[in-house]
C-alpha cells in the first residue's frame, strides 16, 4: 500500500494504525509544496498588475510622447530627459515654486499635529476631568464628520477673515488638532505605557506638564512618528483644500500645479506631465519607504481610523 | 482597534452608594484645570473649525447666499430645490453605484489577498508593501493622472489590447457608459489599506481553533467558512463601515480624471463634485450647505444601516 493509496481511502487506515499518520504528513508536504507553487504564482501575478502602471509611468516619464502612446512595454531606448526639463518649465511658474509651497504646508501640518494632537491624547488618555467621556465620544465622531458639511462656512469665515489666497487654512486647523484621527492614535498608544511611569513622575514632584514633555513625549516616538508620516503623505497629496483655497498660481501646491498642465498643455504634453507626476511621487515613495514599519502598524492598531 | 469600534463600546461605570458617587465626583475632577489646559487647542479647533461651521452651515442651508450679499431666508426653497433638481439625483444615482459596487469589490480583494499572505510564507513582506503602496499613492493627483492616460482611446489598457489582438479603440474614460468603471477600478486598486487591517485581524485568531477543526477533519472551506469568517466578521464589518463613508465623499480621483467636468455627460458627476461644482463654481452656497447636510443625513443613515444589519452576520467572541 503506498502512501498515496491510503490518502484516497481515508476510510481504510484504521486497521493500519501505523503508516496513518505518516501516509498524511507526506501526502500533506507534497501538496503543501504545490499549493505553495501556486500561491506565490497567484501573488506574483496579482502583485504584476499591481506595480505595472506604476513602473509604466515611470519607463514613460523618459519617453517622448508620442513614443507613450505605442509602447506598453517597459524597455526604455534611450533616456528623454527634456520631459523633466520641459516639464519644469511648462507652468506659470517653475516646479520648484510648488513643491516649495508644498513643503511649506506640509512641514506646518506635521508640527501642527504633532503638537496640538499630542496635548489632547495626553489629557484624554490619562487626565481626569469633568465631562472627559463626553469630549471623547464628541472627538470620535469628527474623525468621521464628512468635512464637505463644514467647508462652506469654513470657507465663508477664512474669506472674511482675509485668508483665502494664504497658507493660513491649510495649516491653522492642524495646530488646533482637527484631524482627530492623530488623537485618537496617540491616546491607543498612551494607554500602552505603564501608568507607573507617570505616577512615579508625579511623586517625583514633576506637575502634568513635566510628565507630558519629560516622561511622554520621550516614549512616544512612535506614535509621534505614525502620526508624521501619515500627516506627509496626506497633505503632501490633498487636493480639495488647495483646490478651495487657493486661487493665484504662484501659491498652489503639487497636486494643484499638476492638475493644471490638463489646461496649459491642453493636456497633450503627457511626457512633461508624466515626468512632474514622478516628481511629486518620489518624496511619497521615499516617505513609504522609511515609514512603512510605522504606517502597517499605525492602521493595523487603529484600524485606519 | 477602529476609532468607531471605540465609540460603540464607550460607557461609563454606574457608582452605586452616594459616598462612592462623591468619591467619584471628586475622583472625576482630580485634574480639570491640567485637563481643560492640555485640551484648549482641540476645543477651540472643535468650536471654531468644526461645531460653529456645522451650525452656521445648517442656517445657511436655509438661506440664498452668493458671498456677495447677505444671506437671505428662503426656508426650505433649497431642499425642494433638491427634491427637483436632476443633476442632482444623477449625482446620487452615480455615487451610489460607486459605493455599492465598488467598496465591496474592494473588500473582497483585500480579504482574498490577505488570506493569501495570512499563512505564514516567505516573502510576506515584500508582497504586502507592494500591495499596500497602490493606497498611499491612490489618493494623488498624478495617479488619478496616469489613470485618465491608462484608459484614454490610445492608453495603456488598449495597447496590451491590441497586443492580445483585440480591436480596441474605446475612449474608457471619455466614453460615458465606462468612465465610472475606471473610477471604480482605481479605487479597487486600492485595497492595500484594508488588507492591513485583515491581516492584522487574521494574526489575532487563536491558532488553537483551526487544529483543533483539522483534528476533527475539517476540510479548508469549511475551517474558512466557521472559524475565519465568524472571527474575522467584526473587522470585516468595521472596514465596510469606514470604507462606505470615505468612499461617499471621494472627490479628487473622478474630479481629475473628468478634469473638473464630472464628464462625459455627467457620468462621474460625485456627489461631492456636484456640491463643490455648486458651492464654489457657482456660489450657491446654501444651496450647497443644503447638499452638504444631505450628505450627513444620506451617510449616517447608511452607517446605522450598516450597525442593524451587522446584527445578523457579526458574531462578537466574549
Amino acid at each position: 500500500m503506498t502512501d498515496l493509496d491510503t490518502a484516497a481511502l481515508p476510510a481504510t487506515p484504521a486497521r493500519t494504525e501505523q503508516p496513518a499518520p505518516r501516509s498524511q504528513q507526506a501526502v500533506s508536504s507534497g501538496g503543501r509544496i504545490a499549493r505553495s507553487l501556486l500561491k506565490h504564482l497567484m501573488l506574483i501575478l496579482a502583485s504584476i498588475v499591481m506595480i505595472y502602471p506604476l513602473l509604466w509611468l515611470l519607463v514613460s516619464s523618459f519617453r517622448p510622447t508620442e513614443v507613450i502612446f505605442r509602447t506598453p512595454g517597459l524597455w526604455l531606448n534611450e533616456l528623454f530627459v527634456q520631459n523633466y526639463s520641459e516639464g519644469w518649465f511648462a507652468l506659470g511658474s517653475p516646479f520648484h515654486v510648488y513643491l516649495f509651497n508644498s513643503l511649506v504646508v506640509t512641514v506646518g501640518a506635521v508640527v501642527g499635529n504633532l503638537v496640538s494632537c499630542s496635548l489632547a491624547a495626553y489629557a484624554f488618555a490619562r487626565l481626569k476631568f469633568r465631562l472627559r467621556t463626553l469630549w471623547f465620544a464628541i472627538m470620535l465622531v469628527t474623525i468621521m464628520l464628512p468635512i464637505h458639511v463644514i467647508v462652506v462656512p469654513q470657507y465663508i469665515i477664512f474669506n472674511l477673515l482675509g485668508w483665502v489666497n494664504t497658507i493660513i487654512p491649510l495649516v491653522l486647523p492642524k495646530f488646533l488638532a482637527t484631524d482627530a484621527f492623530f488623537v485618537f492614535l496617540m491616546v491607543q498608544f498612551i494607554r500602552g505605557i505603564p501608568r507607573e511611569l507617570d505616577e512615579a513622575a508625579r511623586i517625583d514632584g514633576c506637575g502634568h506638564w513635566q510628565i507630558f514633555t519629560r516622561v511622554m513625549l520621550p516614549l512616544m516616538g512612535p506614535a509621534l512618528a505614525t502620526s508624521a508620516i501619515f500627516t506627509i503623505i496626506w497633505t503632501w497629496s490633498d487636493f480639495f483644500t488647495p483646490l478651495i483655497y487657493l486661487t493665484d498660481p504662484t501659491k498652489y501646491t503639487v497636486p494643484l500645479a499638476l492638475r493644471s498642465f490638463l489646461d496649459a498643455t491642453s493636456g497633450s504634453n503627457w511626457g512633461a506631465m508624466f515626468a512632474m507626476s514622478i516628481v511629486t511621487l518620489v518624496p511619497m515613495f521615499l516617505v513609504f519607504l522609511f515609514g512603512q514599519k510605522f504606517l502597517i502598524r499605525g492602521i493595523a492598531t487603529t484600524g485606519g481610523k | 482597534m477602529s476609532a468607531l469600534f471605540e465609540l460603540t463600546s464607550l460607557k461609563g461605570s454606574r457608582a452605586r452608594t452616594p459616598e462612592e458617587k462623591a468619591a467619584r465626583r471628586k475622583e472625576a475632577g482630580r485634574d480639570n484645570l491640567a485637563g481643560y489646559l492640555f485640551l484648549l487647542p482641540w476645543l477651540v479647533g472643535l468650536v471654531v473649525i468644526t461645531i460653529g461651521p456645522l451650525i452656521a452651515s445648517l442656517y445657511l442651508s436655509f438661506t440664498d447666499y452668493s458671498l456677495i450679499q447677505a444671506p437671505e431666508w428662503t426656508g426650505l426653497e433649497n431642499y425642494v430645490r433638491m427634491l427637483e433638481d436632476p443633476r442632482l439625483h444623477n449625482a446620487l444615482r452615480v455615487t451610489f453605484i460607486y459605493v455599492v459596487v465598488g467598496t465591496p469589490l474592494q473588500l473582497v480583494v483585500a480579504l482574498g489577498i490577505a488570506l493569501l499572505l495570512n499563512e505564514g510564507m516567505k516573502g510576506l513582506a515584500f508582497y504586502r508593501s507592494i500591495f499596500y503602496l497602490p493606497s498611499l499613492l491612490g489618493g494623488s493627483v498624478a495617479i488619478a493622472l496616469l489613470w485618465r492616460q491608462l484608459f484614454g482611446t490610445d492608453g495603456l489598457v488598449n495597447q496590451l489590447l491590441r497586443l492580445l489582438g483585440v480591436d480596441a479603440t474605446i475612449g474608457w474614460v471619455s466614453d460615458p457608459s465606462y468612465a465610472l468603471w475606471t473610477i471604480i477600478l482605481l479605487h479597487v486598486w486600492t485595497f492595500g489599506s484594508p488588507m492591513v487591517i485583515f491581516l492584522a485581524g487574521l494574526r489575532q485568531i487563536p491558532a488553537m481553533y483551526y487544529e483543533a477543526a483539522a483534528v476533527d477533519g475539517a476540510t479548508r472551506w469549511s475551517r474558512f467558512i466557521r472559524i475565519t469568517l465568524p472571527l474575522l466578521s467584526p473587522i470585516i464589518f468595521f472596514n465596510l463601515v469606514l470604507q462606505v463613508i470615505g468612499a461617499f465623499q471621494s472627490f479628487t480621483q473622478a474630479f481629475v480624471v473628468s478634469n473638473g467636468t464630472g464628464g462625459p455627460s455627467d457620468s462621474t458627476m460625485f456627489y461631492t463634485l456636484y456640491l463643490y461644482d455648486r458651492g464654489f463654481g457657482n456660489f450657491e452656497m446654501g444651496y450647497a450647505a443644503a447638499m452638504a447636510w444631505l450628505l450627513v443625513v444620506i451617510v449616517g443613515a447608511l452607517t446605522a444601516v450598516n450597525f442593524l444589519l451587522s446584527r445578523f452576520w457579526v458574531f462578537y467572541d466574549d
